[in-house]
């Protein structure tokens, strides 16, 4: 566990330090947005009834931006070998990086989403459902783009792979983020759809480390 | 009675034979030194010994458990330095050094073995140095210095002299030999000599393919 954590910190410590990364993610999500109004035209109601869906889609293309880095800097520099060679399990490496890629880059993108949903003329009461659907939803996401990212290591445009790999599998997370956020807009009850993304979220947070764990050993023989 | 050794081991890299029929056998405060042209297998040999991966046949053990059983046992009694050096050009010297040491040890604040590591490879005066302007000779020194800060009985270094000056291979003869003198084992490949008494004290293992093959098990 300290050992977790201490990976957790280093990470943090390097994203920080670099910027690049998440800042990119975040300037890339808040772009894409922004350019909705300007492809659909600047009727509000049609803004207000595509607005989830707009901020789920390029959320989701935000954070496989970010993903495609998570193991292949350690693994290009020699730090992943040394880290799987670390008297911890591989999977609790994994869960720390994991952690890290959230904090540094889904963590904004949560924050960054309010702002853009009111853009978009989204009604004040559906900010906090989508707050706590991405809130839900993102980790699995990143869950489950780490498998696809330890897959795609060392591989050449590894990006689009990745994409390829992972976005099919986040098809159920999207389809129930943004079912939160609409019945919140129809004041429907929201909670099903919470409790669907906390169930996803359950299932993967053991699952993906063990295989993306998996993947890194078979990259590193 | 701490024994590294291994038994018939052979390796096969995509298609290729390696090396097979090969075998070592190291006791305590021993050190072998692994030499070959390039691509004979010298790397191949010390990620198995480190278990990054699997022979495909024959044994490698320590005190006559197979590594694999208990891998993380087997880490905890590692050291690896591979041929990258796993420095991050964004935290400064200190803090490249700090992450491993405290990932290594248990418990215990590493700051002491920092300090002497650094000493030991003269990286004192760059401790706060981003390690982006460190040259590659700098980098492998505090690659080097990573195995000072926690000890471990087996030390596997990948051709650990390069890119060093004579100071710095100097003191690394020195870390192996104390490292020897605590009853460490240690596996170092190279094509560049190392100097004085560590090499005469040295064992060799000589993966040249056509020594290594007819003579099964080769231990001059």
């Amino acid at each position: 566990m300290r050992r977790t954590l201490l990976i957790l910190r280093r990470d943090l410590r390097l994203a920080l330090r670099q910027g690049s990364d998440s800042f990119a993610a975040v300037m890339f999500f808040v772009m894409a947005v922004a350019l909705f109004p300007f492809g659909v035209g600047p009727e509000p109601n049609m803004l207000a009834r595509i607005g989830s869906g707009i901020l789920w889609v390029t959320a989701l293309m935000a954070s496989m931006l970010a993903l495609e880095r998570l193991f292949q800097n350690d693994y290009d520099d020699g730090s992943l070998e040394l880290l799987a060679l670390a008297p911890l399990p591989l999977e609790a490496v994994v869960i720390a990086k994991i952690a890290a890629h959230w904090i540094a880059t889904a963590l904004p993108l949560i924050a960054a989403a309010p702002v853009l949903a009111l853009l978009l003329h989204a009604p004040a009461e559906i900010l906090a459902p989508l707050a706590l659907a991405l809130l839900l939803g993102t980790p699995t996401i990143s869950l489950l783009g780490a498998v696809g990212a330890a897959l795609i290591i060392g591989s050449r445009r590894g990006g689009v792979l990745l994409s390829l790999l992972v976005l099919p599998l986040a098809i159920p997370v999207l389809i129930f983020g943004v079912g939160a956020v609409e019945a919140a807009l129809m004041g429907l009850p929201a909670r099903p759809y919470f409790l669907v993304l906390a169930a996803f979220l359950l299932a993967a947070l053991p699952l993906c480390p063990w295989a993306a764990a998996a993947a890194i050993r078979q990259a590193l023989e | 009675m701490t024994r590294f050794t291994g038994d018939d081991v052979a390796c096969v890299r995509g298609e290729r034979t390696v090396f097979f029929g090969l075998s070592f056998q190291l006791g305590a405060g021993e050190l072998l030194l692994l030499t070959g042209p390039n691509g004979s297998g010298k790397s191949t040999l010390l990620r198995l010994m480190a278990g990054l991966s699997r022979p495909i046949g024959g044994r490698i053990q320590w005190d006559g458990e197979d590594i694999a059983a208990e891998p993380e046992r087997h880490r905890s009694r590692l050291q690896y330095v591979g041929h990258a050096d796993a420095v991050k050009p964004q935290l400064s010297v200190k803090e490249n050094l700090g992450f491993w040491a405290s990932l290594a040890r248990d418990g215990v604040s590493p700051g002491a073995a920092i300090e002497d590591a650094l000493a030991a490879f003269g990286m004192e005066a760059l401790r706060d140095m981003p390690s982006r302007f460190l040259s590659a000779g700098q980098r492998r020194r505090l690659a080097l210095a990573r195995i000072l800060v926690a000890p471990a009985a087996l030390w596997l270094l990948d051709e650990p002299a390069a890119s060093l000056d004579d100071a710095a291979v100097q003191a690394l003869d020195h870390a192996l030999q104390s490292h020897g003198a605590n009853g460490g084992i240690a596996v170092v490949s190279t094509h560049i000599g190392l100097a004085g008494e560590t090499a005469t004290r040295a064992r060799v293992l000589d993966l040249t393919p056509a020594r290594a093959r007819p003579v099964v098990g080769t231990l001059a």
